[in-house]
């Protein structure tokens, strides 16, 4: 099994975020220590999180990563509603965006939601009932941005 | 004539009966109305409960109204939007002193629900400035603490018309899962002094089933003597609410954990306990899976009221001592328990574990330890030097976080498996 030694200096600036109509905050302090552990530094913007706040939040400190949690169920309809209001903005069309969770209300016999997310101009689409390793993998190969 | 809440527990506890009470609420009348006339029909002591929706709860009522008109489902029962007339139909030789019908929602602002629970001649609901505030919303704590204010007078002034208004704290659940007992039965005490300082003289005081059954005895015996001290010319009884968190998945598992809050209750004295059913982990329950949790519920402490399960002595970890220091502190903090709230969050005096609203300090932890009890692992700015050690633990991780977050339900399910398969491997 693979080890990750986090490297001071060399982590990402990420933001994660809830979504509107999700007062679920458990799942978001798990990301928060999960991602810290692998030395990347986050700002966490807790739950029902309004999309207006999370654009402006995101243009204001310009992110190499964003994370979206969301467990209600809802986070398909929140997501992609999310997700076209932050593309519609310049400065955040090429940053890198990825949503996990309970994604819709059926559990993972139901509907898959990826590719509609994916669609909407998320980057990475990241199912509950798959646990945590491809959101692991996904995190460890992304490149630190090089800052000119 | 629509009784007291607080008088109805009362009668029950000199009965030796404990209340149980659903969380239950549908969006259209009739399933509410024959969601409360089945809670009412059970031969248990039961208390009706009215669960509004998650729109209503936030203030959204345009999206309320959209659901309503398109014949959409909601997750609750949406008491400002529906007519007076309707909600009054609902109750109507439903609710009486025999059986009170308790409004619980969730609103940091909830002074709508409030007008609209007193047009239909209700006057019993739950909540408190810091714990619909900060677990659920991003509402500053200043502003909900006002709206608290005014939503307590609305509800006092029904004294005037010869009323009994019974207010319940939410404070000893906050984020449900990871808060040492000290601080919700502090927050429990706090958010029950302001209620009573703002004319409501009839309470309840909350707290949460959590890890260890004795941790928890423990805590409900600090609940009932700082109650005692500290709300003086009150009604007050304490209301557990069944395990909060992750719930177990096996229907074995999440009857025992029912039957061990009916025991938990006896034990620590609580008067009414908020049940669960064997649907929690997976949805929302039917009104008959509700009614076989009162029932079993109810059995159960019947059962150890009458042969009382063997238990270890409830033993003294400091619960109420640090629970009295952080009471103290807040209200030495101002003379006006107003400003003092809204001061302590600021200070970090009451800092919940694990909470992200923008208000909350953020700096305590806590785990689950070896023997299963809750533990501070940083107290950041609580008043509790001298009091909780909080220098002997590992710090938490992202796993040991999980392996927290879903302990109980691993206990309770890991056991019904086990004697599901007869013999441990």
């Amino acid at each position: 099994m693979e080890v990750v030694t986090p490297r001071p200096g060399c982590g990402l600036d990420v933001i994660v975020s809830g979504l509107a109509s999700d007062a679920h905050t458990w799942n978001l302090v798990y990301l928060q220590m999960f991602l810290e552990e692998r030395g990347h530094r986050v700002r966490n913007l807790g739950g029902c999180v309004p999309d207006d706040m999370l654009v402006a939040e995101c243009v204001r400190t310009d992110p190499e990563l964003v994370v979206i949690g969301t467990v209600n169920g809802h986070g398909w309809q929140d997501g992609e509603r999310a997700i076209r209001a932050l593309r519609a903005r310049p400065e955040l069309a090429a940053t890198r965006v990825v949503i996990g969770g309970k994604l819709g209300i059926d559990g993972p016999r139901g509907v898959s939601h990826s590719a509609r997310l994916r669609d909407a101009g998320f980057d990475a689409v990241f199912e509950d009932h798959l646990g945590i390793a491809p959101f692991r993998s996904y995190v460890d190969q992304l490149p630190a941005r090089v800052r000119t | 004539m629509n009784g007291s809440f607080g008088e109805f527990v009362a009668h029950a506890a000199r009965d030796g009966a404990l209340v149980v009470q659903p969380r239950m609420g549908m969006s259209d009348p009739a399933r509410m109305r024959a969601g409360l006339l089945a809670t009412r029909a059970t031969d248990v002591r039961a208390a009706g409960t009215i669960t509004l929706d998650s729109f209503t709860r936030v203030g959204e009522h345009d999206s309320v109204r959209t659901a309503l008109t398109k014949g959409k489902q909601l997750n609750g029962y949406p008491i400002v939007d529906h007519p007076v007339a309707v909600t009054r139909k609902v109750l109507a030789g439903v609710c009486g002193p025999d059986f009170p019908v308790q409004v619980r929602h969730g609103s940091p602002r909830p002074q709508r629900i409030i007008a609209a629970l007193v047009a239909a001649r209700l006057h019993a609901t739950e909540g408190g400035p810091i714990s619909y505030c900060l677990p659920y919303s991003r509402v500053p704590v200043a502003e909900s603490v006002r709206a608290w204010t005014e939503s307590a007078r609305m509800l006092a002034a029904l004294r005037e018309q010869g009323q009994r208004p019974h207010l319940e704290t939410f404070g000893g659940c906050m984020m449900a899962q990871l808060c040492p007992p000290a601080l919700l039965v502090a927050i429990s005490v706090l958010e029950a002094v302001f209620f009573r300082r703002h004319g409501v003289d009839s309470v309840s005081l909350s707290y949460a089933q959590q890890t260890h059954p004795g941790q928890d005895a423990e805590a409900l015996g600090a609940l009932r003597a700082l109650a005692e001290e500290f709300l003086p010319n009150t009604d007050w009884h304490v209301v557990l609410y069944t395990y909060m968190g992750a719930f177990p998945r096996t229907p074995a598992g999440s009857v025992a954990l029912l039957e061990e809050a009916a025991r938990l209750s006896v034990r620590g004295g609580a008067s009414r306990l908020i049940v669960k059913t064997v649907a929690e982990a997976h949805r929302i329950p039917t009104i008959a899976e509700n009614v076989d949790a009162l029932l079993v519920a109810s059995r159960a402490a019947d059962r150890e009221r009458h042969a009382p399960t063997a238990h270890e002595p409830v033993e003294d970890t400091g619960i109420a001592g640090q629970a009295r220091a952080i009471v103290e502190a807040v209200l030495d903090l101002d003379p006006d328990l107003d400003a003092g709230l809204t001061r302590a969050v600021r200070l970090g005096l009451l800092d919940i574990p694990y909470c992200l609203h923008p208000d909350n300090a953020g700096r305590t932890r806590a785990t689950v330890d070896g023997a299963g009890r809750l533990q501070w692992t940083r107290t950041g700015a609580l008043p509790l030097r001298g009091l909780a050690e909080s220098t002997n633990h590992e710090p938490v991780t992202a796993d040991r976080l999980l392996r927290s977050l879903s302990y109980v339900e691993r206990r309770f399910d890991d056991a019904a498996l086990e004697h599901t398969a007869g013999a441990p491997a």
